[in-house]
């Protein structure tokens, strides 16, 4: 079931510090490791087995955008529907004792998943997005004041962007950006001249959805309580790529998704720290986030169902609980050994191709992303012509318009991979790229 | 090879003679797909009678949405801003000639939708927010 005792929790640092180790052994030569087999898994995900248009398979390699789903996600999700379809709270009927054991049961495991203190501090929310603008509502919009800073980096997603910028104009904050290194890495030396005794929150991606970056979030934690900030963390990419223990890292809000991580869409969570949690005030009113009505007003409910007003997305949540299970089952520092042998296969096809530019900082660590531009074709050319051969990649500017305009391109080509990409997958993707140069180079 | 990406529309695509800006156009007019990053701008230059004369259109983007954009000013040049006006979505795909997916159509209208801006009569500019 769990990963494990040996490796059960491991923090931002315990995973670089053993990618550096195994990856970058002597003089940056890569070492061989254990790595996980995604054959021993591609059974689980039925998707794998269809065919794009008949006699092209899928080539899977959004998984940024989101991840596919296995089987007993699938099951649990359809377990809710068949089984016992009941509204959670409300019944004292079976069924609904059912699906409430089963809806707060996902949330202990979520808890437990990412080392929280009690499941209190795990909101269910329909995603990333519905977090983070939970925070700026609520906390934000109690806590902020006019001159108050809040302090972003150049790389966030429009998730973490869009909901900080409408709270400045409403409360007259300031947002400033921690910019990024020649390298395309957070540069820490910006972050600390941003930071100041005004900044009062900051808000950062864990790992950027665009580069694969990930961001030394310890060294965040640390610059944020000197400061006396609160820390936001976006870890929608980071959740599903390394393991992340709230307390460790010591942050006071942390957002995923589910869908990027085998679950389903529709839900997400939360992560906040109780102490906070408890101060802040409901954003949205209605059933079972209240414990008392009258004609006069009405009476919080206890965490975290203060922030779940009216009927939870329940099978999406019970799909969640799955999906965490289902990753637990892996011995994880050999899943994110694969993700980066397939990054550095990746970057040594295609370095190697000629008229391909790698955004993606090389031989960084990496969630397992690698985002790149071809001379003369364009990102939507490039993903239309992969899509012939049953590439999935994705191209645009993938909601970080703001990092498009600091990097001066108008879009870029992306393939993401997970645990069932296989090494074959690269060398496909490699193959098909120049496929699609002969189509532009030929005149 | 490939039907969709076939010679007439890289020959748009890379070398088209519709591609730069006129010194004084009549009409003009700018066009992006956020999401994207796809970017046109018109110009057009309109006689006395009402005849396109010349009509230019720049930017960057991918394939479809620079060769649809070179292909409509191409066919506009010496049609009345009538006739300009009359085309519709369905004559502009069909000129590209390439069936398209929904991901794609915004990027094949992209020129016809800026074209279209160009040829309406500029509205009153904006009332100022009522919020600021
Ligand atoms: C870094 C990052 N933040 C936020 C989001 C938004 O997630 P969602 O659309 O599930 O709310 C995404 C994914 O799209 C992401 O990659």
């Amino acid at each position: 079931m769990s990963s494990g005792e040996a490796s059960p929790w491991m923090t931002d640092a315990d995973t670089d510090h053993h990618l550096k180790e195994s990856f970058m052994g002597r003089a940056g030569e890569i070492q061989p490791e254990p790595m996980f087999d995604p054959h021993s898994i591609r059974a689980d995900f039925p998707a794998l087995a269809r065919e794009v248009r008949p006699g092209v398979p899928l080539i899977y390699l959004d998984n940024a955008a989101t991840s596919l789903k296995p089987w007993p996600v699938i099951r649990a999700v359809q377990a809710y529907d068949v089984d016992f379809p009941a509204n959670v709270h409300r019944g004292l009927h079976t069924l609904s004792e059912e699906a409430t054991a089963a809806y707060e049961g996902a949330r202990g495991k979520i808890a437990r998943f990412l080392n929280a203190s009690s499941d209190s501090e795990i909101i269910f929310t329909r995603g990333t997005t519905d977090s983070i603008n939970l925070v700026a509502l609520s906390w934000g919009r109690a806590t902020l004041r006019q001159g108050d800073e809040i302090l972003l980096s150049a790389m966030e997603h429009h998730a973490n962007l869009v909901p900080w910028q409408m709270l400045a104009q409403e409360k007259g904050v300031v947002i400033r950006y921690a910019e990024l290194a020649p390298d395309r890495t957070l540069d820490l030396d910006s972050f600390d001249r941003q930071i100041n005794e005004r900044t009062k929150l900051v808000a950062i991606t864990a790992m950027s959805n665009v580069l694969g970056t990930i961001v030394p979030i310890q060294e965040i934690t640390r610059r944020a309580r000197s400061a006396g900030a609160v820390l936001l963390v976006d870890a929608a990419q980071a959740v599903p790529h390394q393991r992340i223990d709230v307390r460790a890292l010591d942050v006071d809000f942390l957002a995923f998704s589910g869908h990027k991580m085998c679950g389903p869409t529709g839900i997400g969570v939360l992560y906040g720290r109780q102490a906070l949690l408890d101060q802040m005030p409901p954003v949205i009113g209605g059933g079972d986030m209240v414990t008392h009505v009258d004609r006069a007003g009405a009476e919080w409910n206890e965490l975290p169902w203060k922030f779940e007003a009216g009927t939870p997305p329940i099978a999406q949540a019970i799909g969640l609980g799955a999906a965490v299970d289902y990753l637990s089952q892996f011995p994880w520092d050999q899943v994110v050994a694969l993700h980066h042998s397939l990054v550095r296969r990746a970057e040594a096809l295609l370095s190697a191709i000629g008229g391909i530019h790698l955004l993606t900082p090389p031989n960084q660590v990496n969630g397992g992303v690698i985002s790149f531009t071809v001379d003369r074709v364009h990102p939507h050319d490039l993903a239309q012509i992969l899509d012939r051969s049953g590439v999935a990649i994705r191209a645009g500017q993938h909601c970080a318009m703001p990092l498009h305009q600091t990097l001066g391109l108008a879009a870029t080509a992306r393939a993401s991979f997970y645990l069932y990409n296989k090494h074959e997958d690269v060398d496909v993707l490699a193959e098909m790229l120049q496929n699609a140069q002969k189509v532009f180079h030929r005149r | 090879m490939d039907d969709f990406y076939r010679e007439e529309i890289l020959d748009h695509y890379f070398g088209s003679s519709q591609r730069g800006r006129l010194d004084h156009p009549s009409l003009s007019a700018d066009g992006t797909n956020p999401l994207c990053g796809d970017a046109i701008h018109i110009d057009l230059a309109v006689d006395e009678q009402g005849t396109i004369s010349a009509a230019r259109f720049d930017g960057a983007g991918c394939a479809i949405s620079q060769a649809a954009a070179s292909m409509l000013t191409e066919y506009l040049e010496g049609r009345t801003t009538d006739e300009a006006r009359a085309v519709s979505a369905e004559e502009m795909l069909k000129m590209l000639k390439i069936p398209f997916t929904p991901a794609r159509l915004k990027c094949a209208l992209l020129g016809w939708k800026t074209v279209q801006k160009a040829l309406t009569p500029k509205a009153e500019p904006d009332q100022p927010a009522a919020n600021s």
